[in-house]
């Protein structure tokens, strides 16, 4: 008699919980690559920064249009002799259900400037983090730091308890023998918790129902599942036959097929990452040029006709298929020091850049070699041979060598290319990134070998300068320089593109990163 | 007898070491893996810092010692790119690639051999010709394409199966198993089909030129001559003398598709060793691609050592020779 009454009440039960598990929203999305790993200081990489991101959270965070959020800090002020503030935010806990205090951010800004941490330049001006309370921080700096809310929005705050227990207090090192904890397993504060991780085949996450944000945000994903597809023809077809909702870097060619199939979308966005070629002036003579005794580069007026035969708007519509924005300047729309007037296209002139070269003493052009990358950027290589046959009408005769990034960039860092491809993104959304990597005479990237006082001298004090205004004008002073005497030839900005199911609602963003708060799916 | 097993012994580990080493000294041209390893904010001290760490400014013959030394210990170090040991890496993958070779070579010998027969006897039948024509598409496309083009048919247009990836694996231990579910199977299929086509394509000519010279043979006339059926004729007597050529091509043909794994891994994201080595070269991950090359190369010694040795079990005249 019980047995007969408790059936159907058991099937009602069953028939509830399964309805339950279809009503949870799922986002199954795909890249290309994982991230490298789970520890949030140990690789300074986009993916590994967007995956982390979802579960661990810094003080300042962007929303998708790339503007400071509070995160753990509530609210942060600059106070006198190089301090930051940092109120926190109270009664966080992390996935572990330690509580989140003043101690935790001290401990992460210190593991984060560990020598095997990949965050230590991002964090180097920090010298101090003093503990006020349990709940207010000040972060003193080596000297004013205007912008370095800005320099947090990756710095990912991890448990002191959880990282001693686990013994992960210093990020993995590379010569190291033995995997640390930190590379599989996760304990952040974020919206999201780490239910099972295999790298490179499929990484889970679910809700973080305890999340201090539960409610504020217009998300309502309660599982990512996260799938990486190295081919781009497999990744679009797991798109089509629906095995993901979302694709965050389609190829552009088949974006136009992923709109024609039925429930499926695309939106595109430009992204903050600019892509130039760079030339080498300071060397005193090319390695690859038959001029010999002297570097052509070395001539402004060399530089001017190179950048004049770019047909930026023939790159955009054959190689790009319209997926890019033509540039004037090496930095996107977005970064404070971007304007209209310093990012107007350098227009095609090819009669001017012929009379230029004459002048220079090159009426009849040279020959460079262009070092290019073919696995990096949106049509990299199509890209250089299409300059290549444009830099032919002004006589400069190049001879095009492709390969891979990971032989590429060490040419680039080694200093021994005459003309090379680079793209640059801008984490921190201000042109002091820029100069300070890309322009300044001792920049990391500056293979350029250029090197102009003001644009040092403004490189310096801009770090430094704390009234806005007059910041904003030492900074278009030194695009202004930039664009007189040409160090680099501007191509254009980057495009960004997501391929997704109808019933998901992702808002872009031009940092390609995915922010599953603001995700709703129907 | 036992100073051939060793001389073959010996001739293998001299093969390992021309194998790693030229491997080792290509590796050169993959590029500076530090480029991959940190952000681009880091300074270029710190970049020489790291690559001192790692030895990379060594001599490539000090770096492969150094390399040889720890792996002879079992120590393949740490992938630079995901920052786990490189040996757990291998062990993780290798159930992967080894099913999915398994099912490939099972499809590769049953289709190929049924085909081959088929043909073989039924030599001007239509259907002959046609499993002839279609069966050059294994030889003349690339596994990429067809790989792609299965993937259009199967997945996006019937979508009777799974695009890529491997679900429903079930552990048994530390050995992940794609034989235990409807939906490891279902994710299994088509990169085996892909794998395997060029395998059968080879089996299916072999048998079919095997079966045509051995239906000529005089013990076949014989056979005919005594009234056997032809089922008996075929399956019994000219089959049976067709397969010995056969089974040497698989044998030797294992630790290819082993190899081929890599681009059929590739393009279905099958999580085995061939995937796991593609990214390291994108990522001139130095420790997984040679330790990955030296794998491979022990699997093709041993092969060829146990096919080796199984000739003077089966050919007395190679046991004569020798003596």
């Amino acid at each position: 008699m019980i047995l007969r009454k408790l059936i159907p009440v058991c099937a009602v039960a069953l028939a509830a919980s399964s309805t339950q598990v279809l009503a949870e929203n799922t986002l199954r999305w795909t890249s290309q690559g994982d991230a490298l790993t789970l520890d949030p200081h140990s690789q300074n990489e986009g993916p590994t920064i967007a995956t982390n991101g979802m579960m661990y959270e810094s003080l300042v965070t962007r929303d998708a249009d790339l503007v400071l959020q509070p995160e753990l800090a509530v609210s942060w002020e600059p106070m006198d002799g190089n301090i930051w503030r940092f109120k926190l935010r109270e009664g966080v806990k992390y996935h572990g259900g330690e509580d989140f205090t003043a101690e935790d951010v001290a401990f992460s800004f210190e593991r984060a400037k560990h020598e095997s941490s990949d965050y230590k330049e991002q964090v180097k001006s920090v010298v101090e983090v003093k503990i006020i309370d349990d709940h207010t921080i000040d972060l003193v700096t080596d000297e004013v730091n205007p912008i370095l809310p800005n320099q947090l929005t990756s710095l990912y705050m991890m448990d002191k308890g959880w990282a001693e227990a686990n013994n992960v207090v210093n990020p993995q090192d590379f010569a190291g023998k033995e995997e640390t904890f930190a590379v599989r397993n996760s304990n952040g504060t974020g919206p999201f918790k780490l239910v099972s991780r295999a790298p490179d085949e499929l990484t889970v996450m679910e809700k973080n129902s305890e999340w201090w944000g539960d409610g504020q945000f217009p998300g309502n994903v309660d599982r990512i599942e996260y799938r990486p597809i190295g081919n781009a023809a497999t990744r679009v077809a797991a798109l089509l036959s629906n095995e993901v909702d979302f694709v965050l870097d389609p190829p552009l060619q088949d974006l136009k097929r992923i709109d024609a199939a039925d429930g499926l979308k695309t939106d595109t966005v430009a992204q903050i990452r600019t892509i130039f070629f760079g030339m080498d002036q300071g060397v005193e003579e090319l390695r690859t040029s038959d001029v010999k005794g002297k570097n052509p580069f070395a001539d402004v007026k060399v530089r001017e006709a190179m950048n004049l035969a770019i047909d930026r708007k023939a790159i955009q519509r054959v190689v790009m298929e319209g997926l890019s924005f033509p540039a004037g300047m090496i930095t996107s729309p977005g970064v404070l020091g971007n304007n209209e007037t310093q990012d107007a296209e350098i227009p095609l002139d090819v009669e001017k850049a012929k009379s230029l070269m004459a002048e220079a003493g090159y009426p009849d052009g040279f020959s460079v070699q262009l070092d290019c990358p073919n696995n990096r950027y949106n049509n990299d290589e199509k890209i250089c041979q299409a300059a290549v046959a444009m830099l032919a009408k002004i006589g400069v005769k190049v001879s095009l060598e492709a390969i891979p990034k990971a032989q590429h960039f060490p040419k680039i860092q080694k200093r021994i290319s005459d003309f090379y491809m680079l793209g640059w993104g801008v984490p921190t959304l201000d042109s002091h990134y820029v100069f300070s990597y890309l322009l300044d005479a001792e920049g990391s990237w500056n293979a350029t070998g250029y090197s102009n006082d003001t644009v040092n001298s403004i490189t310096k004090g801009i770090a430094s300068e704390t009234d806005l205004d007059k910041r904003a004008d030492m900074i278009n002073d030194a695009w202004t320089e930039v664009r007189k005497d040409m160090p680099y030839i501007p191509i254009h900005h980057q495009v960004i593109a997501w391929g997704m199911s109808d019933k998901v609602d992702a808002p872009m963003s031009a940092d390609d990163a995915l922010r599953p708060r603001f995700v709703t799916i129907k | 007898m036992l100073s051939y097993i060793f001389r073959r012994l010996a001739q293998s580990v001299l093969v390992m070491a021309a194998v790693s080493l030229i491997s080792f000294s290509l590796f050169n041209f993959v590029g500076d893996p530090v480029n991959n390893m940190v952000g681009q904010e880091a300074t270029r001290e710190d970049r020489v810092r790291i690559r001192q760490d790692l030895g990379l400014d060594d001599p490539i013959f000090t770096q492969y010692v150094r390399f040889m030394g720890n792996a002879l210990n079992g120590d393949f170090g740490l992938s630079y790119r995901i920052k786990r040991p490189v040996s757990t890496l291998i062990k993780e993958r290798l159930p992967a690639t080894l099913e999915l070779v398994f099912v490939s070579a099972v499809i590769a010998l049953v289709v190929g051999i049924a085909a081959g027969v088929y043909t073989g006897i039924r030599r001007n039948g239509w259907l002959s010709k046609t499993i002839l024509s279609t069966s050059l598409v294994g030889v003349s496309l690339p596994t990429f394409i067809i790989g792609i083009a299965l993937i259009y048919l199967f997945a996006v247009t019937l979508r009777w199966l799974p695009s890529s990836g491997r679900a429903g694996v079930v552990e048994l231990g530390w050995w992940k198993t794609s034989f235990l579910t409807v939906d490891g199977w279902r994710s299994i299929i088509l990169p085996a089909i892909t794998l395997s086509l060029f395998q059968l394509t080879m089996i299916l000519r072999l048998v079919r030129a095997e079966m045509l010279e051995v239906m000529q043979a005089d013990y076949i006339k014989f056979a005919r001559a005594r009234g056997l059926s032809e089922r008996a004729i075929n399956f019994v007597h000219a089959l049976k003398n067709t397969l010995v050529p056969v089974i040497t091509i698989i044998g030797l043909n294992i630790g290819g598709l082993i190899a081929f794994s890599v681009i059929t891994e590739t393009v279905f994201q099958w999580p085995g060793t061939g995937l796991m080595f593609i990214q390291a070269v994108d990522f001139a991950d130095v420790p997984i691609m040679a330790a990955y090359l030296c794998f491979v190369a022990l699997i093709f010694v041993i092969v060829n050592l146990i096919v080796d040795l199984l000739y003077v079990f089966i050919d007395p005249r190679i046991r004569l020779g020798g003596q």
